[in-house]
This record gives structure tokens, C-alpha cells and sequence, in this order.
């Protein structure tokens, strides 16, 4: 029997409430206790003394690229960038080549992510075929194979009839329904959020409009069909009122916000620098400071990444025809304590609750794949990190296969020190 | 990025200035046409053009061998680009060959503001998609400078697509920062409010006849239909909203010019009698193109 004894770490689990020093014992890749001076005689021991202990992370909104996009990231890859960043359970959004509109993609990419990934890979399945918004998957066969949400990031669903369909199809399965928000006849063509900067610019904009119309549409349908919904990304003040609106009528909606719309807006952008494009695009300050208050009030259930690599010579152009997204997972930890915590908007408890047992929530992992909280019998994954200890993003070193970050150079307070799976230790930080 | 000249909002009033001084010299002043200075010979200009263009090319050209320095022209059709070579590699390619100076053009906002991050030898835009035309703007001021001997204190109306318009974008900048007041005017879509917010002294005005009433100067713009990704509002109605015409004339100032930077549609944004009117500008502006561009040519060649 393999036993890990994560050993004198202080303990944050916000779902049991425990918040002091503690030993945690994981026996055959399972939480087996959590306690005061833990005996485990012959178990492996880590001293976290001094460090957090806290449940695995979660991050319900990556790109792994793979299969299709292999040299922008793979699985190999996009799992070890994640280890890194104190991820322990990762979900992919589907649009690969081929999309993973079926379960033999699904299975594909969970035996994939069995053999070569070092955190745990749950695929999101997509909404319709070849995510083309018409005709709706195969999405009790991809549930069945191991899919826990269903999607078509990047391509929002623009026919409500067909969005109703899926919400109906995914209730009844008891999966979420993830929704990237964007109107595309409102957003068509745009580079940037639609503001005076992009005027300036000359760029074609995308308005928070884009994105509010089709929240709005959604939560009606949402209430239609009595379906989970989930709005991926959130980036607009309307947005997180209309979410706010729809918990308040009893509806299972939930959202996600990204460390970089928290921490950047449009003023914070390079001029033509692709490493700032990514959909939805940077927000006005306003939006910005309205995701923040909508965490610190608790409308906003989780943080995810979205996690996008590209490769360099695909970012390497005119902004124009630059494709959208950065990668987010090393860096997620970091800007999250900057933005949230450091600054004093909330607790360390909560953080840890947005990369934990929020997203295991929205997902609604149970019985077996229970994750999220550091209980007995759930899934033996830990992320150790420092709250404080300073370091320097140095995007070479990164373990994506791809560079397109904004925060390549960025001085962060607090970041991961040892990520463990299932008992095992994925990543540890350089020197520790 | 040094002495790449990408943007007017980049500059500030004493190097505009410097510029458009300089170019008087250069001016034909009733000769034949403009002098011949040779204060660059051996210098090469390359003229990048990746979007089409017949009066700033040959503006460009005139105004470097005028200044003794060798070119060499491209257009996108028939070079490496046709051949799915990156932006970044064919300027690479022609920075190997070490011109002076590589003078651009191209489709996408910003492509010439990427490119100076990348590469050494100088860039001057001549176009950036819906950004910024910075010689277009300098040769405009010289054009109001020569006829109204200010900027000062003018009251400019650009009138047309604005949107779309890099024309305006620099023109903009370059008046605000003279202290002119700045009237924009055309239809909604191709009018953002938040334009108003660019530059001091700014202001959004929908209805033309208000914006022209007291003018010293009138711009027109062409729409731009070739960036226009949905349908236009129709030829007449635009006309009969926004087209000049004697009457908006009749409203101006007493002195008032009209300008257009080409190319010019008649009957769409402007009536012909406006157009070949002695209040037109239009040929005084295509004829400082050459000596403006020579004075910005020679600053980034001789600094």
C-alpha cells in the first residue's frame, strides 16, 4: 500500500472548515485522514512546514490541443504546465482536430491522459457536432465515456432551439452546460473590447453587448429547461448581474472568471500585442473592478484559466490575424493572490475554495471522482504552495509548449511549492 | 524603433513643427517643380506596400530620388507574401538587404508598430490599416498652413467615414495637438461616440449642417466600403445626409477650404461643383505630399 504523509503544513480546507496545522495522510491515491501528528509508519513524508496545505486545484477550463494542435501543446505538456501551477484535476474544452463531438474522441483523450499526463484530465464534451451549433452531439455517449460537462468553447451557440436541446439533453444526464457568451453577429471581426482604445487603435471591437445578450438568453432557457448552466470566462458588469439575477430566482447558474480578466484591462495592453488578445478581450477598468466586487460578493462560483496555447510564429503577426488566448496555468495561483488576496478583498480560505471546492461543485463530481476537499475517501490529490514567498515568471522555463502570456517577467508574492496526485508527486518547485 | 516616424500621436508639437517648416523648403514655390536637395544620395528608401496605392507610392518615390536616394518598390501581388511568407519574415528578408529606411503600407492596424519591435532598420507607416496615416496628416497641415498661415484656433469638420478612417485618426491627433477644434461628422455607424473621447478638443455632431456652420476648413472622407463588413447605408441617402454640396459651403466660414484625401468619389461624398470649386484644396494637398514627405524622409535619414 503507497502512503504519502504531507506532514505539519498548515491546513486550509474550506470545505470541512479546517484551517490549522495539520498532517495529511493519503493512502492508495485517496485522502485516508486529516489530522494533529498522524502516525503512518512506513509512509513517504513531505514536510510542509510552514507551507499550505490545501485541497488538490481544479481547473475546469483548459486547452490541451490535443489531438489536432500538437505543437502548439499536448497533454504531456498542457498536464505538466498544470502540475506546475498547483493543478492537480484539469477539464479540457473539445475544440481539438477532430472536435471531441463523440465518445471515441473522449476516450481517446482519457486514455491519453492516463498514460501521459500528470494530473488528472477530465474531457468536456462538445454541444453539437464539429461544435457547428446545428445538431447536437453525442453527448450521452461521451458522458458515458468519461465526459463531465459539455460545450462548444469558442463557438458559442448561436440557435436557441439548439441550445434548448442541449440544456434539456444535459439535465437529464446531470452535467453542466459550459457556454463561452458571445453574440457573434454583434462581435463579428473584433479584435479588442469595443472602448475608446480601440477606436484609437483602429481595431474592431468586441462590446460587452456581445457577451450579455447571449448570458440573458441563456439564463431564460436555462429556467426553460431547469438545466445546470455555466458561463464560462465572465467578463462584463451585466454579466455578473444577470447571474446574480438568476440565483436569486432559484436557478443552478454558475460562472467562472480568469485571472487575467481580473488583473488586466485595456489600459494594462501593449499596443498590437497579441499577447493581450484573447476572447472575451480585455474588458474597460469597469468590468474589470465588477468581476473582482462579483467574486468578493460570492456571485462568481470559481476561477479557471482558460489556459489557450498557441504556438509563437501563430502569434507572431499582425494582431489582426494573431489567434485569441494565453496560456494561464502557471501563472493563475500567483495573480489570484495578487489580485484577491494580497490586495485584501478576500479571505485565503476563499481563494482556496475558488480553486477547489467551487469548480468541484460546478462540475458536481461524486461517489468515486469526489474531489475538491481534503475528506476521507476523496481523491488523494494535494497542492502545497507559499503564500507569500516572491518569484519571477520567466515564460522560457514554462512547461506549456507555448509563450503567449502577458505575464512573462512579473514579479508574483506566493506560488506552488509541491502538486500531488492521487498520492504522487507531480511537480515540485525547482530548489525546494 | 528610434527615428521611425509610426504615428502622430507619437510626436509631439516641436518635431510636427520641425517637419512642416522643412518642407517649405522643398516646396515648388513657382518653379517647375520641386527642388532638387540630394542630401541623401547613397541612402536606399524601400517602399513596402502591401495594400494598394498610387499617390502615396509615387509620393514617396518622387520625394526620395528628389532627396538623391535610391528605391526600390514592392507591392503584395508578386512578392513573397503571395507565397504565404509571414509579415515578420519578408521584412526581415528586406532588412537584410540594409536599406535606410523601409517605408510601409499595410492592411492591419498597427502591422508597422509589431514590426518596429522586431526589426532595426527605421519604419515610416504609410498607412496602418484604420490607424494611423502620419504623412498624410503633415502634408494636410502644410496644405492649411500655406492657406490659412494657422492651426490654431480653427475650426476643422472632417465629414464622412470616420470609423474606418486613418486620415482622420492622424489628422485628429495632429490638430488637437495645435490647438484646432475638431468637428467629426457622419452617420452613427461609422461615427462612434467614444471617438469624441480621442484627442481635446473633439466634439461627435450628426447633423452636417451644424457641424459645418462656421468652419475654416472642411474634410471629406470616402467610405470606405472595402472595410465596411456589412451593408452600407445607401448611396443616396448618404449622399442627401452627408454629401457636401454649395449649400454646407454657403454655411462655412467665408473663407473656407475643402479638402479630400483621395481617392474621391463624385456624387457620393462631394458634388462636383464643390470638388472643382476655388475653394478646393485637393490638388494643392496630392502636390505637398512630395515635399512633406521629403522633409520626413530626411528626418529619419539625416538625424
Amino acid at each position: 500500500m503507497r502512503r504519502l504523509l504531507i506532514r505539519n503544513g498548515r491546513v486550509i480546507c474550506p470545505a470541512t472548515g479546517r484551517d490549522g496545522v495539520a498532517d495529511v495522510l493519503i493512502e492508495d491515491g485517496r485522502i485516508a485522514a486529516v489530522g494533529e501528528e498522524l502516525t503512518a509508519p512506513g509512509a513517504d513524508t513531505l514536510d510542509a512546514a510552514g507551507l499550505v496545505v490545501a485541497p488538490g486545484f481544479i481547473d475546469i477550463h483548459v486547452h490541451l490541443r490535443e489531438p489536432g494542435f500538437t505543437h502548439a501543446e499536448t497533454i504531456a505538456t498542457g498536464s505538466r504546465a498544470a502540475a506546475a501551477g498547483g493543478f492537480t484535476t484539469v477539464c479540457c474544452m473539445p475544440n481539438t482536430n477532430p472536435v471531441n463531438d463523440s465518445a471515441t474522441v473522449t476516450t481517446y483523450i482519457v486514455e491519453k491522459a492516463r498514460r501521459e499526463a500528470v494530473v488528472n484530465v477530465f474531457p468536456i464534451g462538445a454541444i453539437t457536432k464539429g461544435s457547428e451549433g446545428e445538431e447536437l452531439a453525442a453527448i450521452g455517449s461521451m458522458a458515458a465515456a468519461g465526459a463531465v460537462a459539455i460545450s462548444d468553447d469558442g463557438r458559442p451557440v448561436m440557435n436557441a432551439r439548439v441550445m434548448r436541446r442541449a440544456m434539456e439533453t444535459a439535465r437529464a444526464l446531470d452535467i453542466p452546460v459550459i457556454q463561452h457568451c458571445e453574440d457573434l453577429n454583434l462581435s463579428a471581426g473584433g479584435d479588442m473590447h469595443e472602448c475608446a482604445d480601440s477606436v484609437r487603435l483602429g481595431l474592431r471591437g468586441i462590446p460587452a453587448a456581445a457577451e450579455d445578450v447571449m448570458v440573458a438568453r441563456d439564463i431564460l432557457l436555462a429556467e426553460l429547461t431547469g438545466a445546470r448552466y455555466h458561463v464560462a470566462h465572465i467578463s462584463t458588469k451585466n454579466s455578473v448581474a444577470m447571474v446574480e439575477f438568476a440565483r436569486r430566482r432559484g436557478l443552478p447558474v454558475t460562472c467562472e472568471a480568469t485571472p487575467h480578466h481580473i488583473a488586466l484591462h485595456t489600459g494594462h495592453m501593449r499596443p498590437y500585442d497579441s499577447n493581450y488578445k484573447m476572447k472575451p478581450p480585455l474588458r474597460g477598468p469597469e468590468h474589470a473592478d465588477a468581476v473582482v466586487e462579483g467574486i468578493v460578493r460570492g456571485a462568481v462560483d470559481c476561477l479557471a484559466t482558460d489556459h489557450a496555447p498557441h504556438a509563437g510564429d501563430d502569434k507572431m503577426q499582425e494582431f489582426e490575424r494573431c489567434p485569441f488566448g494565453i496560456i494561464g496555468l502557471e501563472t493563475a495561483l500567483g495573480v489570484a493572490l495578487e489580485v484577491l488576496v494580497h490586495s485584501g478583498r478576500i479571505t485565503l480560505e476563499r481563494l482556496i475554495a475558488l480553486f477547489t471546492s467551487e469548480p468541484a461543485r460546478v462540475i458536481g463530481w461524486k461517489g468515486e471522482q469526489a474531489r475538491g476537499a481534503l475528506k476521507p475517501g476523496y481523491a488523494g490529490d494535494v497542492t502545497v504552495f507559499h503564500p507569500e514567498y516572491p518569484w519571477t515568471y520567466d515564460v522560457k522555463k514554462s512547461l506549456s509548449k507555448s509563450a503567449n502570456t502577458p505575464f512573462n517577467g512579473r514579479t508574483f508574492r506566493g506560488g506552488p511549492i509541491v502538486t500531488v496526485v492521487g498520492g504522487e508527486i507531480a511537480w515540485k518547485a525547482p530548489g525546494f | 524603433m528610434g527615428r521611425s516616424l509610426l504615428g502622430i500621436e507619437d510626436l509631439d508639437r516641436a518635431e510636427i513643427e520641425r517637419i512642416l517648416e522643412r518642407a517649405v523648403a522643398f516646396q515648388p514655390h513657382g518653379g517647375p517643380t520641386f527642388a532638387k536637395v540630394n542630401t541623401c544620395t547613397g541612402m536606399m528608401v524601400v517602399n513596402a506596400f502591401f495594400e494598394n496605392s498610387t499617390r502615396t507610392r509615387s509620393s514617396f518615390e518622387i520625394a526620395a530620388h528628389r532627396l538623391g536616394a535610391d528605391t526600390l518598390s514592392i507591392t503584395a501581388s508578386g512578392s513573397s507574401v503571395a507565397k504565404g511568407e509571414s509579415l515578420v519574415d519578408t521584412l526581415n528578408t528586406l532588412s537584410a538587404m540594409r536599406p535606410s529606411v523601409i517605408v510601409m503600407r499595410h492592411q492591419a492596424s498597427g502591422a508597422p508598430h509589431f514590426l518596429a519591435r522586431h526589426l532595426s532598420t527605421p519604419i515610416v507607416n504609410a498607412g496602418d490599416g484604420t490607424h494611423e496615416h502620419p504623412t498624410q496628416a503633415l502634408l494636410d497641415a502644410r496644405t492649411i498652413l500655406d492657406r490659412c498661415g494657422r492651426l490654431e484656433g480653427l475650426r476643422v469638420v472632417i465629414i464622412g467615414d470616420i470609423l474606418h478612417s486613418r486620415v482622420a485618426r492622424s489628422n485628429i491627433f495632429l490638430l488637437s495637438k495645435f490647438g484646432a477644434s475638431v468637428a467629426l461628422c457622419g452617420p452613427p455607424p461609422l461615427l462612434p461616440r467614444e471617438m469624441g473621447a480621442m484627442a481635446p478638443g473633439v466634439e461627435i455632431e450628426y447633423d452636417m449642417r451644424r457641424a459645418v456652420r462656421g468652419a475654416n476648413v472642411i474634410m471629406m472622407l470616402r467610405v470606405q466600403l472595402e472595410r465596411i463588413h456589412e451593408p452600407p447605408m445607401q448611396a443616396g441617402e448618404y449622399f442627401r445626409f452627408y454629401g457636401l454640396r454649395q449649400e454646407h459651403v454657403d454655411l462655412a466660414h467665408p473663407d473656407v477650404i475643402v479638402m479630400h484625401p483621395g481617392p474621391m468619389n463624385r456624387g457620393r461624398e462631394i458634388s462636383s461643383e464643390v470638388a472643382d470649386s476655388q475653394r478646393s484644396m485637393i490638388l494643392n494637398q496630392v502636390e505637398n505630399g512630395v515635399p512633406v514627405r521629403m522633409a520626413v524622409l530626411e528626418r529619419v535619414l539625416l538625424p
